[in-house]
């Protein structure tokens, strides 16, 4: 083990178990926030219970990502100063103005959400999470702004011995990062949606507060439908942009080793990096994968093949989560359809087997976004930042093994203990249900000197 | 003014901004629990953290920020060559947090007095390792052509420790007022002698830390260079002085002002007696990173100073707010109130 494969599983595991938060904490602030403007609007009890009860589940998933996230922002300096020093002139930029854009609006607005109860009035409470809300996605866009230019820099010149920033709007508008953005935020919304369909299902099987979780139901199922519509849109320009800028990624997430043109779509397909060929391809689609890729039936795909071995991703991994994710994501639009469809109708209580199936789910769309960046990360390597720097060239050059041993011990021990806390006190309040006593939610429109 | 000069003023600001909010988080943190002995004294003394604690820390990650696009090599070089410091420094911060969130959520004594010492340690942690950290920038960290030659252990030399005094002191000063000022009855008056204290062994260490400055660092080369800015030491002294002051008075939002001035005044004495330096080489002044030298190009720096003019006025504006809004002391019934309450 070297401290390049130590630091690559250090930063692969602390991004992982901080992406296990983020995509609820996308998602489910905008459905908290729209049950508080519905009983902003409305004065409808209901809506503030909702809020409330979804609002906890939001809370204590949110505490872990905000504290895992300030990990990723010393990683980079920590563990790839090399990356950090080539790159920080355009890479910092978006840090910095996710930090003061959103960071701030963010950590604020969540105070003044948890602890203004009764210190500001009903509208001002229920602005201040649709802040939240748009803060977090917010900095979701700058993040990925940052991600995408690994994927695809831009606006840069090669000058001092690093990459300099010469066009930041080249940067801001990069198509690349705004892509990942959609597809981010929607398929963080489908973890949301598919989060409250389960927790809602697992009541209303045991007859608990119906009227609460059918409402709860219905909102999640049109949330979840719209997001999924919009994740499989978005993953489908991303692969023509993918094939575009990145056709080595293209051709690992299709294990596709010579380049063809007509280029199909094998079901069921293996592939041998080894003997840089597929064990078995069967079912085949004919010219499926130059109709995604290229949007044109007799588009010519690069194939593996055609790049040098050391500048291949690792096949196996980036096929193999590619295909999990869009599986995954063909599931998520049925189940979407017909929890829309079942709430519509107010048929649930009468298909107990598909509720069941709802709560199973939850895990389901966090394991699709897992699947995703491996894609993403796994399919650029060996590059940190395409075609500009190597990974194995960015990482520190002061760190020793023993530290990064040491350091991932350490997050191991610490994520793993926080995850387990964190997952047991989710379940527990998911399952405790909404707060029966009304009047102590409604709060009479106390100032106080 | 060049914009380098323009970035190094705006990191200064952040990190002084940044330990004068945050301190009296860490502060409080650890104080919890010697001023409040019941579960409910306990709760509102981490509520009246509660609203602002997250919003304190983001002005850490900007500073992290700032330095990453303003002063890449700066950021690469020292966070690089202090992995072991700030890897504690990181899981401390990560405890901190989560001690708030999960302290509440379970009712059992056990479950709650856990949380209450992992308060009490990643807040002590945290006010230690930025004193060293920033006592060994004040000094010097041994780089050269050659990369870095310390070590964790050389991390924690005199001068170091001695700063890391510093801090963790001014912080539980800082938060003993800041508590005195935002509770009620037993809490308020304990939170006022723990201050009153403190401030004594905090005065004797401030003291040797200014003395040992001279010996072990360049920091007064600049001040001697320029006699009129020995006043920024002289006022940081003064506020100090102007704590014990106010508390013998029975002022205490002055007190509190005062001790917020105080830490405001330290970090610009820091980081006047730095400049150019954001971290000098101890070896050779050649291999000091400076904000010439580890600077990202004029345009990124534009752009930055562009992002900075338009957020930083709408963040002090809804800040201000906030404050405003949770200015009341925080009582046992607001905490039995609001049900989301930590």
């Amino acid at each position: 083990m070297d401290v390049v494969i130590l630091s690559r599983l250090q930063f692969a595991l602390t991004c992982a178990f901080h992406f296990i938060f983020v995509p609820l904490t996308l998602g489910l602030s905008v459905l908290v926030a729209t049950m508080e403007v519905k009983y902003a609007r409305t004065g409808n009890e209901l809506y503030l219970r909702m809020t409330k009860f979804w609002g906890k589940l939001f809370l204590i998933n949110f505490a872990l990502g905000v504290v895992t996230g300030i990990t990723m922002e010393f990683q980079f300096g920590m563990n790839w100063a090399e990356y950090s020093r080539y790159v920080g002139d355009i890479f910092g930029a978006p840090l910095a103005i996710e930090a003061t854009s959103s960071f701030f609006l963010e950590s604020v607005f969540i105070g003044v959400w948890v602890f203004g109860w009764n210190k500001i009035s009903r509208k001002a409470h229920a602005v201040s999470i649709c802040l939240v809300a748009f803060a977090t996605n917010l900095s979701g866009l700058w993040i990925l702004l940052a991600n995408g230019w690994m994927q695809h820099p831009v606006g840069y010149v090669l000058r001092n011995g690093r990459a300099e920033m010469v066009d930041f709007l080249a940067v801001t508008f990069n198509p690349n990062g705004w892509l990942k953005f959609a597809h981010q935020i929607s398929s963080a919304y489908v973890v949301a949606a598919f989060f409250v369909l389960g927790i809602s299902a697992w009541h209303l099987l045991r007859k608990n507060e119906t009227t609460f979780f059918k409402a709860s139901f219905k909102m999640a199922a049109l949330f979840g439908l719209v997001a999924v519509i919009l994740c499989g849109l978005t993953g489908d320009i991303s692969a023509v942009e993918v094939g575009k800028t990145q056709p080595a990624k293209l051709a690992a997430m299709e294990a596709l080793w010579d380049t063809q043109k007509n280029v199909g779509i094998s079901l069921l397909q293996l592939p041998d990096t080894d003997n840089e060929r597929n064990y078995i391809e069967l079912i085949k689609l004919p010219s499926l994968l130059s109709l995604l890729a290229t949007h044109s039936l007799d588009g010519e795909i690069k194939g593996l093949k055609d790049f040098p071995k050391d500048e291949r991703p690792p096949v196996m991994p980036v096929f193999l989560s590619f295909r999990l994710m869009i599986g995954l994501g063909m599931l998520f639009s049925l189940l979407a359809f017909l929890a829309v469809l079942l709430s519509r109708f107010d048929l649930l209580e009468q298909y107990p087997l598909f509720l069941k199936l709802l709560v199973f789910t939850i895990p389901l769309p966090y394991l699709a976004n897992q699947f995703g960046w491996i894609v993403a990360e796994m399919g650029r390597q060996p590059w940190i930042v395409y075609g500009i720097m190597k990974t194995a060239d960015g990482v520190s050059k002061s760190i020793t093994v023993g530290q990064v041993i040491g350091s991932l011990v350490g997050f191991v021990l610490l994520y793993g203990l926080l995850g387990a806390i964190d997952i047991y006190l989710l379940m527990k309040f998911a399952r405790k249900g909404p707060d029966s006593d009304v009047s102590s939610l409604i709060n009479p429109m106390k100032r106080r000197v | 003014m060049e914009l380098q000069v323009i970035w190094f003023v705006l990191w200064s600001v952040l990190w002084a901004v940044y330990f004068a909010l945050d301190g009296f988080v860490l502060g409080s943190g650890m104080l919890q629990n010697f001023v409040a002995r019941s579960d409910i004294e306990r709760r509102v003394v981490i509520n009246t953290l509660g609203p602002v604690w997250d919003g304190n820390e983001v002005w850490l990650i900007t500073a992290g920020g700032v330095t990453f696009a303003a002063f890449p090599t700066t950021y690469a070089l020292m966070f690089s060559y202090l992995y072991t410091p700030l890897l504690l420094l990181l899981f401390s911060l990560i405890v901190r947090g989560v001690a708030f969130e999960f302290r509440g959520k379970v009712d059992d004594p056990r479950w709650k007095a856990i949380w209450d010492r992992a308060l009490l340690v990643s807040s002590f942690l945290p006010a230690l390792l930025f004193g060293v950290t920033f006592g060994n920038i004040f000094k010097g960290l041994p780089m050269d052509a050659a990369g870095y030659h310390g070590s964790l252990m050389s991390v924690l030399n005199p001068y170091g420790l001695v700063t890391g005094l510093l801090f963790v002191l001014l912080f539980v000063v800082h938060g003993g007022l800041y508590l005195s000022v935002k509770t009620t009855g037993a809490v308020k008056d304990r939170s006022v002698s723990a201050a009153s204290a403190v401030w004594i062994p905090l005065l004797v260490v401030a003291v040797v830390f200014l003395a040992y400055t001279y010996p072990a660092t360049h920091l007064f080369d600049n001040f001697l260079a320029h006699p009129g800015l020995l006043a920024v030491p002289l006022l940081a002294v003064l506020s100090l002085l102007g704590i014990k002051v106010f508390l013998v008075k029975g002022k205490l939002l002055p007190a509190f002002t005062a001790s917020s001035l105080t830490i405001l005044l330290v970090v610009a004495t820091g980081v006047i007696g730095l400049f150019p330096n954001l971290i000098p080489s101890s070896l050779d002044p050649h291999y000091s990173l400076t904000a010439f030298n580890s600077s990202s190009s004029p345009y990124t720096l534009k752009v930055m100073t562009g992002v900075a003019i338009i957020f930083l006025p709408i963040i002090i504006a809804y800040k201000i707010w906030v404050y405003r809004v949770f200015r009341a002391p925080v009582t046992n019934q607001d905490v039995l109130d609001n049900k989301q309450a930590y």
